[in-house]
């Protein structure tokens, strides 16, 4: 349904972190898409240029920190002569419910677009209750 | 690390170009076609490399052509769910591109290698033997 739209260039958004990085490094936002079905919470998110060794995912006081580096050692040898895009790592953190089961989160990347799967806590999965 | 100090500059001379000549006349770029996806292009001795970041494509939607001394890249870019799904947050982009990048050499169409892995697509496009320059001895 989507698909009939011409794509305009959205630009890399910089990551503001509250707390400041002890080496010089660029660290963009990645679009994120996140989704909810009956049980579970999906977030979807682009890393492009980031191999699933260089993924950390960390779950620490509700608060899902995602963080993708990309490996400059790639682009040596290459001068740059034009540019329309920054290079960078990607960070991004979410603060979650505690309707999520914090054992049951799966990671999945494929063509540099990374999808965790966050399933819901038992309480928090609607039940549907017969009358009798 | 930061890419390079060389990559640094050249990115924010560009930019600072581009707010220069900045208008909203047709919101369109440098080079023809649509300005999706974004390119950085980058030289390998005699030949040019041209990286563009395209997450989650399908191999099979890309269309890259290459004629003379331009290269034409074009695709469908999509990001659907299940319909039992409700969505939060949608940033993810997805929709069809165009693109053109004219390169200041001729390009060997023969040899053109394109590689598309962890959502990057690069293009490998190795200048023309009739395009390089020809060294004359003096007799």
């Amino acid at each position: 349904m989507t698909t009939a739209q011409e794509l305009a260039v959205q630009p890399k958004k910089e990551l503001a972190s509250k707390d400041e990085k002890t080496v010089p490094a660029r660290y963009f936002v990645p679009s994120t898409d996140i989704y909810e079905t009956e049980d579970a919470l999906t977030l979807v998110m682009e890393i492009p240029g980031v191999e699933k060794q260089d993924i950390s995912v960390n779950l620490e006081n509700d608060v899902l920190q995602v963080e993708a580096k990309i490996d400059f050692a790639k682009y040596e040898g290459l001068e740059p002569v034009y540019a329309e895009y920054n290079v960078g790592h990607f960070a991004r953190s979410f603060a979650l419910s505690n309707k999520i089961d914090q054992n049951g989160i799966s990671a999945d990347l494929k063509d540099g677009v990374l999808t965790l799967t966050l399933k819901k806590a038992k309480q928090a999965v609607a039940r549907r209750i017969a009358v009798g | 690390m930061l890419l390079s100090d060389a990559f640094e500059s050249l990115f924010n001379f560009q930019k600072a170009l581009d707010s220069f000549r900045a208008s909203n006349w047709l919101d369109s770029s440098l080079s023809s076609g649509g300005p999706y996806p974004p390119v950085n292009v980058f030289r390998k001795g005699d030949d040019f490399v041209v990286l563009m970041e395209l997450p989650g494509m399908n191999k099979a939607d890309l269309d890259i052509r290459v004629k003379g001394k331009t290269i034409h890249i074009a695709g469908t870019k999509s990001a659907d769910y299940a319909a039992t799904a409700s969505v939060h947050r949608r940033e993810r982009l997805a929709g069809r591109f165009d693109r053109a990048v004219t390169v200041p050499v001729e390009i060997d169409a023969e040899k053109v290698n394109a590689e598309y892995s962890n959502g990057m697509l690069a293009l490998f496009l190795p200048r023309a033997e009739r395009d390089k320059p020809r060294l004359i001895k003096v007799a």
